[in-house]
């Protein structure tokens, strides 16, 4: 392993040096190592996805696959086809320079943010490098492209352009530049659906018609355009609270589009690595999925509707809610032996997952118990909350998930909930009329008590009645997240 | 599956062979996913943010075919559009990696008296 390293290091040198380059490598032998270099990557970033599943190991494993695209990295700049240097220098320059920017000062409450840009940056990559092949075959050599060749470029221009503005919209969704709410109006599925089938037609044309025909080239770019448009279309009608499983849809997309130009350039590295991610992103989008017991298609294509609310909110109507003074919570809290608390993504919103982690600590120095309990698809991205805790200094082994910690409520003196609404709705359990019937949610309902923080009455972002509010035993905080907890901090000191 | 099998014909008639390159390639990629999946089914929900940041800097490898259009010099176009991806791609890779590893950082387990 280190002596490939050495050897690559060495056909650098060479590299460095056009006019030995010529004469002491040769094309065959720095092919030989450019393969070494590229299945050791593979394997790097196989061990490397492997220390993610124990989270002592993860960081070490991160570091492996750090190195694996190092010398990925490095050994395809030793190919022999690689001319010139500055506008590569310039790029891993700028590259390197925006990327640990964005790194070291982003916050992490923008994670998903963060996240959905990237994977615009990874498909952009990605489509530039497969319009620039496709132009180089076509303009400069005038080359015939064979069909297999086509299907792997037109995949990759097509899944990343739609990559491209689905991830953009995503982020101006979770940025709040554009509302989060979903945009509906007529016709919407029917004309996404047939711009889509639009784009599969111009692919399948691609494939089957000799890329000397005088519209072949048109074609192509009509169908990165046609791409873009539909990755903005599918995301615009899509809501807040389903961008776990958008963002992991876009994950995986974002993967294959890597993979595609893995077989358009016949490079294995690429088509490994993008199968790695698409993967990861699949089964992510998976478990998101059935966390909301929703279908793919129910997500992509059935934006929450006005009409399911009327429905629902008639249960509650005539019901009353019991909001409770700061001094009550607190001494509720203080008193507790075992306190559930149940993050949501008004948690995130109002940045308070240190005053939670305070509360946490006055509780159990009090001698009481606190668990979290995260639903899978609590906030906007998988493991939303598990960041932020851990930023906050909560250990990992206060976070349970749902199946951990469901059993457990109806032990728990007090579920507190902030700022999650929908993942606690017992109407998912009881009402088969309600949107949500069937999603499995957090069992706060079964606590001896329960405490809400809330911004207000207004309901959840599903616009979903939530009949727990209503129950006798819980009451309601009412406030922004962060200050009510500072306010419950000083009173669980005093009590 | 029509045209996947008149793809897979067309394969074949390019290379002569049933163990075309391209075929090979298919093989590498369902491999490679099958290997992802079961790995990834192992990685607990408490380290998905850092999974999905982790296979996005992962998935920045087309870094890899951006260097070649960036520097081959084969037209203007391919260089410019080669310098661009190769700009995307290295912020994908340095923050994608840096990121994660902050993530990662954070998460502790509870100090033991």
């Amino acid at each position: 392993m280190l002596s490939s390293v050495l050897q690559l290091a060495q056909g650098m040198v060479a590299a460095t040096e056009p006019a030995a380059a010529a004469t002491s490598t040769g094309p065959e032998l720095r092919e030989f190592f450019i393969q070494v270099a590229y299945l050791a990557a593979s394997v790097l970033f196989i061990l490397g996805l492997r220390g993610l599943t124990a989270p002592d190991r993860a960081r070490r494993g991160m570091q492996l696959a750090a190195i694996g695209m190092l010398v990925a990295v490095v050994g395809t700049l030793i190919d022999h086809r690689i001319v010139e240097f500055q506008w590569i220098l310039l790029g891993l320059v700028v590259g390197s320079g925006v990327g640990a920017a964005i790194s070291i000062w982003m916050p992490m409450t923008a994670v998903p943010q963060r996240t959905a840009i990237s994977h615009a940056f990874g498909a952009l990559a990605a489509t530039l490098v497969g319009i620039s092949h496709y132009h180089y075959l076509t303009h400069m050599l005038h080359q015939e492209i064979g069909g297999v060749e086509m299907a792997a470029l037109g995949f990759e221009v097509m899944f990343g352009s739609l990559t491209i503005t689905g991830s953009l919209m995503a982020f101006g969704k979770l940025q709040e530049l554009l509302t989060s709410a979903p945009i509906t109006y007529r016709f919407q599925n029917e004309s996404n659906i047939g711009l889509f089938v639009v784009a599969v037609c111009l692919f399948v044309y691609l494939v089957f018609t000799p890329s000397d025909a005088a519209s072949h080239a048109p074609v192509f770019y009509l169908m990165v355009l046609v791409g873009l448009a539909v990755g903005v279309l599918i995301v615009v009608p899509i809501g807040g609270a389903d961008m776990p499983v958008v963002i992991s849809l876009l994950n995986s997309y974002a993967g294959l589009a890597s993979s595609a130009t893995g077989f358009a350039l016949g490079n294995n590295v690429l088509i490994i690595a993008g199968a790695l991610d698409g993967a990861s992103g699949f089964l992510l989008s998976i478990l998101m999925s059935k966390a909301m017991n929703r279908s793919f298609s129910n997500v992509l294509f059935g934006a929450f509707g006005g009409a399911a609310t009327t429905a629902a909110t008639t249960t509650v109507a005539g019901l009353t809610v019991r909001s409770v003074s700061v001094e009550d919570a607190a001494a509720q809290l203080a008193y507790a032996r075992e306190v559930i608390v149940v993050p949501g993504y008004g948690m995130a919103v109002a940045q308070a997952q240190h005053q939670v982690r305070e509360l946490a600590e006055l509780v159990e120095k009090r001698g009481g118990e606190v668990k979290f309990a995260i639903h899978p698809v609590a906030g906007r991205m998988p493991g939303h909350m598990n960041v932020l805790l851990a930023e906050a200094n909560v250990p990992y082994d206060k976070l349970f998930d749902m199946d951990e910690i469901n059993s457990e409520f109806t032990r728990a003196d007090v579920a507190l909930v902030i700022g999650a609404n929908d993942v606690v709705n017992p109407a998912a359990r009881n009402d088969p009329s309600s949107p949500i019937y069937g999603m499995p949610i957090l069992n706060a309902d079964q606590a001896k008590s329960v405490i809400v923080l809330k911004r207000s009455m207004n309901p959840g972002f599903a616009g979903i009645e939530n009949e727990l509010f209503y129950d006798p035993k819980c009451s309601l905080l009412f406030g922004d997240a962060k200050s009510s907890l500072t306010k419950l901090v000083g009173a669980v000191k005093t009590a | 599956m029509t045209a996947l099998t008149k793809l897979f014909l067309l394969a074949v008639e390019e290379s002569g062979t049933v163990f075309s390159v391209p075929f090979l390639r298919f093989y590498v990629f369902v491999l490679a996913g099958f290997v992802g999946y079961q790995i990834i089914t192992k990685v607990p929900a408490l380290l998905h943010t850092p999974l999905m940041s982790a296979t996005n800097a992962i998935s920045g490898i087309s870094l890899v075919g951006s260097l070649v259009a960036a520097g081959a010099h084969y037209s203007e176009v391919s260089t410019v559009l080669g310098f661009f991806a190769v700009t995307a791609a290295t912020i994908n890779v340095v923050g994608g990696f840096m990121i994660t590893d902050r993530m990662l950082k954070m998460f502790k387990r509870q100090e033991r008296k």
